[in-house]
């Protein structure tokens, strides 16, 4: 490969901005008490003060974990903020009260939190640090009994809910980075749909760090009650920041007998510079659980994050119901990804499909670790994966880590895995037709993805091809 | 429109084209024969502008600029069209979005407007005709799973699309049936113009019995060894080449 797959410039992070506000952030640190305060802030039930403090001790009991395919310097925990909260006289939750420089934020992402501007059929959950600011098209929603609104709120509309399913399928205790969310967790978004309802517009949160040296540790937990629909999306983006900060997630998701649940995510947090200074080391675990009849779809389009490791994974508990993954993780530079799925079947006739495209340029390291687990009483599981690999220049990698343990012989697993290299001849026949480099490489690189773009939203498919042609963009001079 | 002068190239440090003087005039058809490794496909990609090769002496105007020093992509923009020898398979992307998109960058370098898709769909429509192929094709990936024939009308269909000043057709011949040669050779016959130009680069003198040139060269170890007009390609189907490589280098034509 000669010169024009060399040369290497990130291109500028558009959404690097900060936005100056007064905040309430607590002082560095992590400590029961700061478990307490952060709990107390909230208002929140005993039972949900007990179920963080629990976490906080098994936390305290667990090491870091480090078997995944990524480097990073070690994390002091005490050094991070634990909460940071916009600070205003008026009550958050209300879009009229909302802070006009947190409103003009999110306008320049392109989120406008004002539901006439708002893209038709979307509704926005917008989550700046570590609480929802607002929630848009909620009365719209009520009226079939569904619940969209911040966790925060769920935990005092909706107590009972959030008893029953927090933690039913993430338990505290899960992981490392779990039991710290499980802590510390301050906000995030709570969708529940009732009964045989089809939920008529997409659910989106748009999650937002913005003040320096705090962590994002949000939870979101969706319910879909028997026979029911959902899609939702989350995106993500923060300032640029010479210093990393963690964002700890938890997802989870129930779908119950005959549910169908789709969950998207455009993931561009700040993915630090050319050298891999700074950047959102995005360590999150998501997972759904999935009974009779129903079906939990995961789209994922990684492009930011200095570090992603995620897995977004299917228990497939009941009898006939679908897991399935698709994945597009793009790391540029000294982006470092591992991340991948699990899918675990448990009941008969189950069925997971797998389809992950990672894609690898400058000095990015990209692994696909995929899980795929079928237990004993799990007849006739099926289960296909894909996995392919781009890479652009010579100086990335791309590693796959496929785990597959069949315990019943009538299990059905496929595995095709390939790699590929944008090679200069691809290039220069879409610029003898008139293309530049960047263009053919988008394109090149779009119609690698194309499986996984189609499994998403058509409003957010083309920010997706968009994200990725910018993520890539100088990856080839 | 197109005066190549002592053209020098290598690959790596291996020099493959070692003086090529050619002169090409609106309206012309020149083709380019010769036996294999003599440095056809070379011309064909240098002028193209492929990466791969290292211009080391000569010069190429191109209707009064310097061809050399333009990006591939502005030798597009220009009215360069190369058709290549092996295309390439770009899969995930469909053909009509590819050829929309090349078209608009076109059209856009000329200062023209975009055409949305379904204007496009019009124009795709008459030019599929020309290399009688069916619609469906537009929906498939560029060249992935294409047969060798259709991977060659694909290019035509392309070159009918850009609508090409100088067209450079690389062995396109090559693995082509009698049947889709004629549609092939049809379609560059009729997408001809009094002022375009096409340099046919071939092997056989099958093509030329459909794409009748004006003159015929035929390079050998790099150079251009004779020039003459299309009967010349009769003669070297009759004698081979083996005659030729003995000679003087002929000043191009």
């Amino acid at each position: 490969m000669s010169s024009a797959i060399d040369q290497l410039v990130s291109k500028e992070y558009q959404y690097g901005f900060s936005t100056d506000i007064a905040a309430d952030t607590i002082p560095p640190g992590l400590n029961e008490d700061v478990v307490r305060l952060i709990s107390a802030k909230k208002g929140e039930p005993p039972f949900l003060l007990e179920w963080r403090l629990k976490a906080f001790r098994r936390w305290q009991q667990m090491t870091e974990p480090h078997w995944s395919n990524v480097t990073y310097p070690a994390i002091d925990y005490q050094a991070v903020s634990y909460y940071s909260a916009p600070r205003t006289a008026k009550p958050l939750g209300s879009l009229d009260a909302l802070d006009p420089k947190i409103r003009e934020t999110y306008n320049k992402l392109g989120i406008p939190l004002n539901e006439q501007k708002l893209l038709a059929g979307v509704a926005v959950d917008a989550v700046f640090d570590s609480v929802s600011v607002g929630t848009t098209y909620k009365e719209e929603l009520k009226k079939h009994g569904i619940i969209f609104c911040s966790f925060g709120e769920a935990v005092r509309e909706h107590p009972d809910l959030i008893e029953k399913y927090l933690g039913s399928v993430v338990p505290y205790s899960d992981n490392f980075f779990a039991a710290l969310n499980s802590a510390v967790f301050s906000d995030g978004s709570f969708v529940y749909i009732p009964k045989g309802v089809r939920c008529p517009m997409e659910l989106s949160t748009y999650f937002r760090i913005n003040a320096a040296d705090t962590g994002q540790f949000e939870r979101t937990l969706i319910v879909a009650d028997e026979g029911s629909y959902v899609s939702y999306l989350e995106g993500c983006t923060a300032p640029k920041r010479s210093t990393n900060q963690l964002h700890a997630a938890v997802v989870e998701i129930v779908a119950l007998d005959n549910a169908t649940v789709k969950y998207s995510t455009v993931q561009n947090w700040y993915a630090g510079d050319e050298q891999g200074v700074g950047g959102i080391y995005n360590f999150v675990t998501k997972r759904g659980k999935a009974f009779t009849n129903s079906k939990i779809s995961w789209t994922q389009v990684e492009t930011g994050s200095a570090i992603t490791w995620k897995y977004p994974s299917v228990i497939l508990q009941g009898d006939n119901s679908t897991g399935e993954f698709y994945s597009v993780a793009v790391v540029n530079n000294m982006q470092q990804a591992d991340t991948g799925t699990k899918m675990i079947h448990i009941g008969r006739n189950t069925k997971s499909n797998i389809v992950s495209k990672g894609i690898s340029a400058g000095k990015g390291q990209n692994s696909y670790r995929g899980q795929v687990k079928v237990m004993p009483r799990a007849e006739n599981a099926r289960n296909y994966t894909q996995c392919d690999s781009m890479l652009i220049g010579n100086a990335c990698g791309a590693h796959t880590f496929p785990y597959i343990e069949a315990q019943n012989n009538t299990a059905t697993i496929e595995h095709e895995a390939s790699t590929s290299k944008i090679g200069e001849d691809q290039i220069f026949y879409l610029k003898q037709r008139g293309m530049s480099a960047e263009q053919a490489v988008s394109m090149i690189v779009s119609g690698f993805c194309r499986e996984v773009f189609k499994e998403l939203p058509m409003e957010f498919a083309l920010e997706a091809q968009q994200l990725l042609g910018i993520t890539l963009e100088g990856s080839v001079g | 429109m197109l005066v190549i002068t002592n053209l020098h190239a290598n690959v790596g440090d291996k020099e493959i084209l070692k003086g090529i003087s050619l002169t090409v005039n609106a309206g012309e058809v020149h083709a380019i024969m010769g036996p294999n490794g003599s440095g056809k496909s070379t011309l064909a990609q240098v002028l193209a502008g492929h990466p791969g090769y290292e211009v080391t002496g000569g010069t190429v105007e191109y209707e009064g600029q310097d061809l050399l020093a333009m990006e591939p992509e502005a030798r597009a923009h220009a009215g360069v069209f190369l058709a290549f020898q092996y295309p390439i398979e770009i899969p995930g992307v469909s053909n009509a979005y590819f050829m929309r998109t090349a078209y608009n960058e076109v059209r856009k370098a000329r200062g023209l407007e975009e055409v949305d898709p379904m204007d496009f769909l019009d124009i795709m429509t008459e030019k599929l005709k020309l290399v009688e192929m069916d619609e469906a094709m537009l929906q498939r990936s560029v060249n992935s799973g294409f047969s060798g024939g259709e991977k060659k009308r694909n290019e035509i269909l392309q070159m009918a699309v850009l609508e090409p000043k100088l067209a450079i057709l690389d062995e396109t011949d090559s693995g082509l049936d009698i049947d889709a040669l004629r549609i092939v050779a049809n379609g560059v016959n009729k997408l001809k113009r009094p002022d375009t130009a096409t340099i046919v680069v071939t092997h056989y003198q099958r093509l030329l019995e459909y794409i009748v040139p004006d003159f015929v060269h035929v390079l050998a170890g790099g150079r251009i060894v004779k020039s003459g007009g299309k009967e010349l390609a009769l003669e070297l189907e009759a004698k081979g080449y083996d005659w030729l490589l003995d000679e003087p280098a002929a000043v191009g034509g």
